[in-house]
């Protein structure tokens, strides 16, 4: 038994897990990490990471084969021939799907670090009051002076790369330099700043891609943009590349693979965790690992999952349950909309190398001060100025030579932006364990009852309105918007099911990602998420798992925990 | 930007999304009970002449040297749903009866100057289909979102089959320019760049970058 007994068990190795094995084994515990699926070495096994387009039978596409296994992959871009090791086979990790829900998942060390998008962009106290003020949800027990340390803390060591630009509702943090907008871009922001007189701007986008060596990682970004497929110049922040080495040099760090945690041992009598229940994805033995702490990062769903499956003794609807709020209040970004169109007038302007990155506008609707809208909170765009490639049509050429030679030579430019909008938390939107469906390995399932509501479906009339005004405005022609419509899930950014709060009786975690009702089981995946903002919210991981894991460690060395 | 939609988006708004973006991105349901398709030799001679006369050999590589047909019949076999490959398959004896009917002579003892012509006049009445497809579509995407205020990206659905030109046209390009001859000869191949210019010069004739995919 001496064999399973750490000082911490981390469940799950993406960027909240890595975060979290990094901070813990450097304060010198003793933890074991558990990833429910396979191994990814770093750089040995990014299999497709240096695969030209032609080594592909169907030069990155997707078969009718794929399509009948993915059922969920299939309905965005996640299903390709590049990178699809990556992703879940959905037909071995079904869900309930009451209303639509895509969920894109990666069960593998490393998570979706591995295939994640990069964007970074700090919450500010715009969405920390946000619920306090418009009266909806619960307030976060947190402001931004609490988590800013944590943000610089976090963005010097992972690496992210962007501009300074003063924005009180979203912070500058610790950049390294900045990549350049190309020539159409830095007109069109030159454009808007000007016509709205500063009140909304562009700027190029905030990544975790490496513009210069950081310690430990000497190799900057090769401007390739395949990063979803492996960087095997680590260049870009992942587990990998960048928490589980430093995790691992350390000595104190224990990777174990094919652990699915079913559930955390509760002692009823100590109000404590024991340690976890691990079932073995491949011999189905079920063994138990027993530590001082557990730290919940195997993805929002999936750590309220094994919140749900614990202590059902003592709470039927499991550990945290007390408040009535585990499982709901799931929350996405809403995506799929805005606008694009030609620039004119730089044909002879170009580029040179793949930038692994765009342009952000952020949120500019409902600022303090501003016209309220009919819907609450707001949105930012993402989106790239760029010249058309031999994938564009030539209408006025048909076949043969001269049609060979266009399409070899770069076409006109574009540019286009895509919303990211809040999605507000609601109470009925909830995840829940099936009772009739489970999965291969005899565990329940995940239902998913979710839906947008009208403030989401207000909000996008606005994000192509204004996408199409802004680009006009810029000069583009023949601006076109779209909503091409969009299902809970497909943002990726899953967030919610066991938020933080002030009140153990309205909310799951304190302000230190603590349960409230077992105080040595720390959650700080998406899963602890009170507001969504309009962010990618990766890098809020990051900073609260590393602010949680310094409270933790310390809470231990008083004996509070 | 490489994530999401965005680059999707930009090439449905311009018009530049093709049958092979379509299966790329979307797909269709396949059939379970379809039969194979299956290609023989003398198809792939015939397709790689289909693709040359598209794309050509000129002072760089073209799509027969590129393994174009090769390549067709693997994405018709693995990625086409069934109504589609039918589509193609017919498509390759009516494109036969078209070049009988123009030059009164087969396509593969057709010369290169008659298969150009040909495919010319096929391009055109193709060009004219895909557009009434494209106004179908659109009709229907507008009917779909009137009756219903939170479309949920039904309304791509096919209002009119694909067009077999179409279908070959869009391939030979998509094999040329992923292929191996296609990318390191009639683009600038840079699969490692190491860096990036955000403003360069251009001027017309200058070949455009492509990077590993």
């Amino acid at each position: 038994m001496a064999n399973n007994t750490y000082d911490a068990i981390v469940v799950g190795s993406g960027i909240s897990g890595g975060w979290a094995a990094k901070e813990l084994t450097e304060k010198g515990l003793k933890v074991l990490l558990l990833e429910r699926g396979h191994h990814i070495e770093h750089v040995k096994d990014y299999a497709e990471s240096n695969k030209p387009s032609w080594e592909y039978p169907h030069r990155g596409g997707r078969t009718q084969k794929m399509i009948e296994e993915y059922p969920v992959l299939k309905r965005d871009y996640p299903l390709n021939e590049r990178n699809l090791s990556f992703w879940t086979v959905d037909k071995d990790n079904p869900y309930v799907e009451k209303k639509p829900f895509g969920w894109f998942r990666g069960y593998h060390t490393g998570g979706r670090s591995l295939m994640w998008g990069r964007q970074s962009y700090r919450l500010s106290d715009l969405d920390f009051e946000a619920n306090a003020k418009d009266g909806i949800a619960v307030d976060w027990p947190i402001r931004y002076k609490d988590i800013a340390p944590w943000y610089d803390y976090t963005e010097t060591f992972a690496g992210i790369s962007g501009s300074k630009e003063g924005l009180p509702h979203l912070p500058d943090g610790k950049f390294i330099a900045p990549m350049e907008m190309n020539i159409v871009e830095q007109t069109v922001a030159a454009r808007i700043k000007e016509h709205y007189n500063n009140k909304r701007t562009m700027f190029i986008g905030r990544t975790a891609n490496l513009t210069e060596a950081v310690p430990g990682r000497p190799t900057p970004c090769q401007y390739r943009n395949i990063c979803s497929n492996g960087c095997p110049f680590g260049a870009y922040f992942s587990t990998q590349s960048s928490t589980l080495p430093a995790a691992n040099a350390t000595g104190n760090l224990t990777l174990r693979t094919f652990s699915i945690v079913t559930e955390i041992m509760y002692d009823r009598n100590t109000k404590k965790a024991k340690g976890v229940k691990v079932l073995d994805a491949r011999t189905n033995e079920t063994l138990e690992f027993n530590s001082k702490i557990v730290f919940l990062c195997a993805s929002t769903f999936n750590s309220t999952a094994i919140l749900m499956r614990s202590a059902t003794d003592v709470w039927p609807d499991g550990l945290g349950s007390s408040s009535g709020e585990l499982g709901h209040n799931v929350m996405d970004h809403h995506l799929k909309l805005g606008a694009s169109g030609d620039m004119e007038g730089f044909d002879d302007k170009y580029y040179s190398g793949f930038r692994p990155n765009g342009i952000y506008i952020p949120r500019f609707r409902n600022l303090p001060g501003d016209e309220k809208r009919n819907y609450l909170r707001g949105f930012g765009y993402q989106g790239a100025g760029s010249r058309q490639n031999w994938s564009r049509q030539v209408a006025e050429l048909n076949i043969g030579a001269d049609l060979k030679e266009a399409l070899g030579e770069p076409g006109k430019w574009t540019m286009g932006i895509g919303g990211f909008g809040e999605m507000l938390p609601y109470h009925e939107n909830k995840i829940s364990i099936s009772k009739d469906t489970k999965d291969k390995w005899g565990i329940p399932v995940l239902e998913f009852d979710v839906e947008f509501k009208e403030n989401e479906l207000n909000m996008r009339k606005d994000m192509v309105a204004d996408a199409v005004e802004m680009l006009t405005i810029a000069g583009v022609k023949n601006v076109i918007g779209q909503d091409q419509g969009c299902e809970p899930g497909w943002g990726i950014h899953e967030m919610g099911t066991a938020r933080m709060g002030r009140d153990p009786k309205t909310s799951v975690l304190n302000s230190n990602n603590q349960v409230w009702d077992c105080q040595n089981v720390f959650v700080t995946d998406g899963s602890f998420m009170t507001s969504a903002s309009c962010v990618n919210p990766s890098l809020t991981y990051m900073a609260l798992t590393a602010r949680a894991a310094d409270f933790a460690v310390k809470e231990l060395k008083k004996g509070n925990i | 930007m490489n994530r999401r939609e965005l680059l999707k988006m930009i090439a449905a708004a311009t018009g530049a999304a093709m049958i092979g973006g379509e299966f790329l991105l979307t797909g269709c349901k396949a059939n379970p009970d379809s039969a194979p398709v299956a290609f023989t030799d003398e198809n792939i001679a015939y397709l790689d002449e289909i693709a040359e006369t598209i794309i050509p050999q000129t002072n760089t590589a073209g799509a027969k040297a590129a393994g174009v047909g090769r390549f067709m019949t693997v994405m018709v076999i693995d990625c086409y749903t069934r109504e589609d490959q039918e589509i193609f398959r017919k498509g390759l004896d009516i494109l036969e009866d078209e070049c009988n009917k123009m030059h009164k002579v087969g396509f593969m003892k057709a010369t290169p100057e008659q298969r150009k012509q040909l495919l010319i006049a096929v391009d055109k009445e193709t060009k004219d289909y895909v557009k009434r497809q494209a106004d179908a579509v659109n009709v229907q995407g507008q009917k779909e979102k009137q009756g219903q205020e939170r479309n949920t990206n039904d309304f791509k659905k096919q209002a009119m089959p694909n067009h077999y030109f179409q279908q070959l046209k869009q391939l030979a390009i998509f094999g040329y320019f992923t292929s191996e001859k296609g990318r390191t000869e009639a683009l600038r191949y840079t699969p490692i760049p190491g860096k990036f210019e955000a403003v360069i010069d251009y001027k017309k004739g200058d070949k455009a970058f492509a990077g590993l995919t």
